[in-house]
C-alpha cells in the first residue's frame, strides 16, 4: 500500500470523526432535562452558583456555536471540569485509560491464542467431537452475559478455590512506578518480577471474561474460513505438489483463512468498549469503563460527553484498522 | 515402450445428497514411458475426477470404492500418505484445470515454485545460503523454462499480478520443476485464448520431449489431441467408450460418441460439411440402469443396446465399448 493511498484513506476518516462529533454532541444536548439540573440534582445551589454552571457549560450560548466550541475544545483534549473530582475531565480519563488499554489488549490476545487454534483445529476435524464441542462453547461464549461469566469465574477461582484475586488491579503492597500505566509493563521495567507476577494474576479473570465472546466470534470466524479456503483450487493444487500436510494447512490454508480472522478481530476490538463498563464494574478494576459507569450515575455529564467521544472515535479508529490490516494481508486488494 | 501407469477397473463414487454418484465407472488405462495419453469428453465425463484418484486426491464426500493404480511398478493404493506425498510432485505433476484458481492467492510466486523444490528436489546443495541461491536459480530457470519473461523480477510478485497465460504457465512449471516422470494436464488450454493456446502446447511437448516425459493430456478439444497426442481415450458418463491410436481413432472412430463428437467440431479433412452436434444431454449419473449409457443418444442404438456393454477388441491396441462396432465402417 502507497503512503498516499494511505493518506487519502486517512483523509476519508475526518468527516465520518466529524460526524461522530455532531451525533455525541446533539445526542446529549438534545437528552430531555436541563443538564444544570440533572447534575445539580437533590443539591440546592443559588441562582447565582446555577448561572455560573451554566456558563462553565457554555449553555447560555446558541446550539451552533456551542457545537464549534466543543469540536474546538475537543481537538485540544479540553472537555472542561469534572466536578466531581475536582479535575480536568481529560486528566481523569488520561489516568484510567492505561489500565483499561491493558485490560483490552491482554483480553484481545487472550482471544486470538486461544480462537485460532481451536477454529483450525474445529476445521481440520469437522464433525468431531472436538469440533462439536468448539461450535456449542463458541455459541455460550456469544450468548452467556459478560456479567454473569465473570461472577462465576470469581466464585470458583476466588471465592472457592482461592487461588487468584477477588478485585482490583494489583495488591497495595505491589506498588510500582508509573511509567507506561501499564502494570505488566511498568512491573518488569521497575524489575520487580513478583508484582509482575501478581498483576498478572489480577488480570487473568477480567481479561477472559472480557475475551470470552470475542473468542467465541473469532473461532467461528476461523473454523468457517478454514473450512471455506479447505475447498479451494489452490489447496488441492498444493496437495497434488506433495508439499508436507503442515505447509499446507498452515502456509496455504491459514494464511488466507486469518484474513477475515483478523479484520473481524479488530472490529470486535470496538466491542470490548462496552464490554469492559461491565467487566471492569464485576471485577473492580480502575478503568475508564468502571469510571464511565460511576460518573453516570454521579451524571458527571462533561465527563461521560468525553467518553463517549472517545469510544466512538476508537471504533471508527478500529474499523480503519480493520480495513487496512484486510489490504495489508490480502495482496489481491488494492486500497 | 515400457508402461508407466496402469489403472484397472477403477471406480470413484460420490455420496451427494441426490444418491450415489460413480464418476469414474470400471476405468481401465495405460500409459507407457515417455508417451502422450490424449482424454476427451463431454463436460462431466469423469476426467478429472479419474486422474485426481490417480494422484489421490478426491476428496469428501469422494472415495475410491474399486481398482488398481500401478505407477511404476507400485500399487498407488496401498501407499501411505507419506509415501503418496514424496510421489506427488516428485514423480507425478498435475496442473489443475482452472489456472486462475490453482495458485495461492496469498503468497509470491515464487514461493509457490519454490516450495516443491524444498519439498522433493535432493540435489539441493545442503548450506543454507548455498541452498538458498540454488533455489532461486532453479525458480528463475524454471519460469525462463516455460516462457515467463525476466523472471527474476517476478518471483517476489503475487499470482494476480500476472496474466492467464501467464499464470498457466507458472503452473506447468511448478508441475515440471521436480522433472516428473508423468505430467497430468488437465485442460491446460481452455483459460486461454488461441494464440497462447498454441504455445502452450508447444511448451508441454518441448519438454516432454527433452525430458522424456510422459503426458495425460485432458481436453475437449480434439484438434489438440490429433496434434499432439499418441494414443486417445474417449470417455462417456464415467466410463471409457473407445481407446487407441490417435490417428486411427480420428480417422475410423468405432464407437458412435466418438464419431459423434468428431461430427460436432469443425476439422480441415472435413471442409465443407455440415456440424452436426450430438443430439440429447450426458444422462444423469444418479441410478444409471446397466445398459449402454449412451444408447439415448445414439442414432445407431438397437433394441439389444439395452445391456451393460463391455470393451471390446477394435482392431490391433484398439478397443470401444460397442456392441455395433463392426457396423462402423
Ligand atoms: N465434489 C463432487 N461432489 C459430487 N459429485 C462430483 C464431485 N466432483 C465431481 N463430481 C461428479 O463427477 C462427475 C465427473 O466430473 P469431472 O470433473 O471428472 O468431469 P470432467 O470430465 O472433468 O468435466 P469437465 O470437462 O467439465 O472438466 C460430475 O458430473 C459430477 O457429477
Ligand atoms: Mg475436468
Amino acid at each position: 500500500m502507497s503512503f498516499g493511498k494511505l493518506l487519502e484513506r486517512i483523509i476519508q476518516l475526518i468527516p465520518v470523526l466529524l460526524g461522530v462529533s455532531l451525533i455525541v454532541f446533539v445526542m446529549l444536548a438534545l437528552t430531555p432535562g436541563d443538564p444544570v439540573q440533572i447534575m445539580v440534582g437533590e443539591q440546592s445551589i443559588t441562582p447565582e452558583q446555577e448561572a455560573e454552571l451554566r456558563r462553565d457549560l457554555g449553555l447560555d450560548k446558541p446550539m451552533v456555536e456551542r457545537f464549534f466550541i466543543f469540536l474546538g475544545n475537543a481537538a485540544q483534549f479540553d472537555f472542561g471540569q469534572s466536578y466531581y473530582h475536582g479535575r480536568p475531565v481529560s486528566a481523569v480519563i488520561a489516568e484510567r485509560l492505561p489500565a483499561t488499554i491493558e485490560l483490552s489488549l491482554v483480553a484481545l490476545i487472550v482471544a486470538l491464542v486461544t480462537a485460532i487454534p481451536l477454529g483450525v483445529l474445529a476445521a481440520i476435524r469437522k464433525n468431531s467431537v472436538l469440533d462439536r464441542l468448539a461450535t456449542v462453547g463458541s455459541l455460550l461464549g456469544v450468548s452467556l452475559p459478560g456479567f454473569w461469566f465473570g461472577i462465576l469465574l470469581i466464585m470458583l477461582f476466588s471465592v472457592h478455590l482461592q487461588i487468584l484475586p477477588v478485585s482490583g488491579r494489583i495488591g497495595y503492597a505491589s506498588e510500582v512506578p508509573t511509567v507506561s500505566g501499564f502494570l505488566l509493563i511498568d512491573t518488569l521495567l521497575a524489575g520487580d518480577v513478583r508484582a509482575f507476577g501478581e498483576a498478572l494474576r489480577y488480570l487473568i479473570l477480567p481479561a477472559i471474561t472480557l475475551g470470552l465472546p470475542m473468542t467465541a466470534i473469532l473461532m467461528r470466524v476461523t473454523r468457517t474460513s478454514m473450512l471455506e479456503v479447505m475447498r479451494q483450487d489452490y489447496i488441492t493444487f498444493a496437495e497434488a505438489k506433495g508439499l508436507p500436510r503442515r505447509r499446507v494447512l498452515f502456509r496455504h490454508a491459514l494464511k488466507n483463512a486469518l484474513i477475515p480472522t483478523v479484520s473481524v478481530a479488530a472490529i470486535e476490538m470496538g466491542s470490548l468498549l462496552g464490554g469492559n463498563m461491565i467487566v471492569e464494574t464485576v471485577f473492580g478494576w480502575p478503568g475508564l469503563g468502571r469510571l464511565v459507569v460511576e460518573s453516570i450515575f454521579l451524571r458527571n455529564y462533561p465527563l461521560v460527553q468525553a467518553a463517549v467521544l472517545l469510544y466512538a472515535v476508537t471504533y471508527v479508529l478500529l474499523n480503519f484498522i480493520a480495513d487496512i490490516l484486510y489490504t495489508v494481508l490480502n495482496p489481491r486488494v488494492k486500497l | 515402450m515400457t508402461l508407466l501407469l496402469e489403472v484397472t477397473n477403477l471406480c470413484t463414487e460420490f455420496n451427494t445428497r441426490a444418491g450415489l454418484v460413480r464418476a469414474v465407472d470400471g476405468v481401465s488405462l495405460r500409459v507407457s514411458r515417455g508417451e502422450c495419453l490424449g482424454v476427451v469428453g463431454e463436460s462431466g465425463s469423469g476426467k478429472s475426477v479419474t486422474f485426481a484418484s490417480v494422484m489421490g486426491l478426491v476428496r469428501s464426500p469422494g472415495r475410491i470404492t474399486h481398482g488398481m493404480i500401478f505407477f511404476d511398478g507400485r500399487e498407488l493404493r496401498d501407499m501411505s500418505p507419506d509415501e503418496m506425498r514424496a510421489t506427488r510432485g516428485r514423480d507425478i505433476a498435475m496442473t489443475m484445470q482452472d489456472a486462475l484458481t490453482a495458485l495461492n492467492p496469498a503468497l509470491t510466486v515464487g514461493e509457490q515454485l519454490s516450495e516443491v523444490l524444498i519439498a522433493h528436489d535432493e540435489t539441493l546443495p545442503a548450506g543454507r545460503a548455498a541452498r538458498r541461491v540454488a533455489i532461486r536459480d532453479k525458480c528463475v530457470e524454471m519460469l525462463g523454462l516455460v516462457g515467463i519473461p525476466s523472471p527474476q523480477s517476478r518471483l517476489a510478485q503475487y499470482p494476480h499480478e500476472f496474466s492467464g497465460g501467464m499464470r498457466q504457465r507458472i503452473m506447468i512449471a511448478i508441475a515440471l520443476a521436480c522433472r516428473p516422470k508423468l505430467l497430468i494436464a488437465d485442460e491446460p488450454t481452455t483459460a486461454l485464448d488461441v494464440t497462447i493456446q498454441a504455445q502452450v502446447l508447444e511448451l508441454i511437448s518441448d519438454i516432454r520431449a527433452r525430458l522424456g516425459m510422459a503426458v495425460v493430456l485432458i481436453t475437449h478439444d480434439l484438434g489438440v489431441v490429433a496434434e499432439h497426442c499418441d494414443r486417445v481415450m474417449v470417455m462417456y458418463a464415467g466410463q471409457v467408450v473407445e481407446e487407441g491410436p490417435t490417428e486411427q481413432v480420428i480417422t475410423q472412430p468405432r464407437h458412435p460418441y466418438t464419431r459423434g463428437l468428431l461430427a460436432s467440431i469443425p476439422r480441415p479433412a472435413m471442409r465443407g460439411q455440415p456440424l452436426t452436434p450430438i443430439n440429447g444431454q450426458v444422462p444423469d449419473l444418479v441410478g444409471l440402469p446397466p445398459q449402454c449409457r449412451f444408447q439415448s443418444r445414439c442414432p445407431m442404438a438397437r433394441p439389444e443396446c439395452l445391456v451393460e456393454v463391455p470393451m471390446f477388441d477394435a482392431g490391433p491396441d484398439r478397443r470401444a465399448r460397442c456392441l455395433r462396432l463392426e457396423d462402423m465402417p
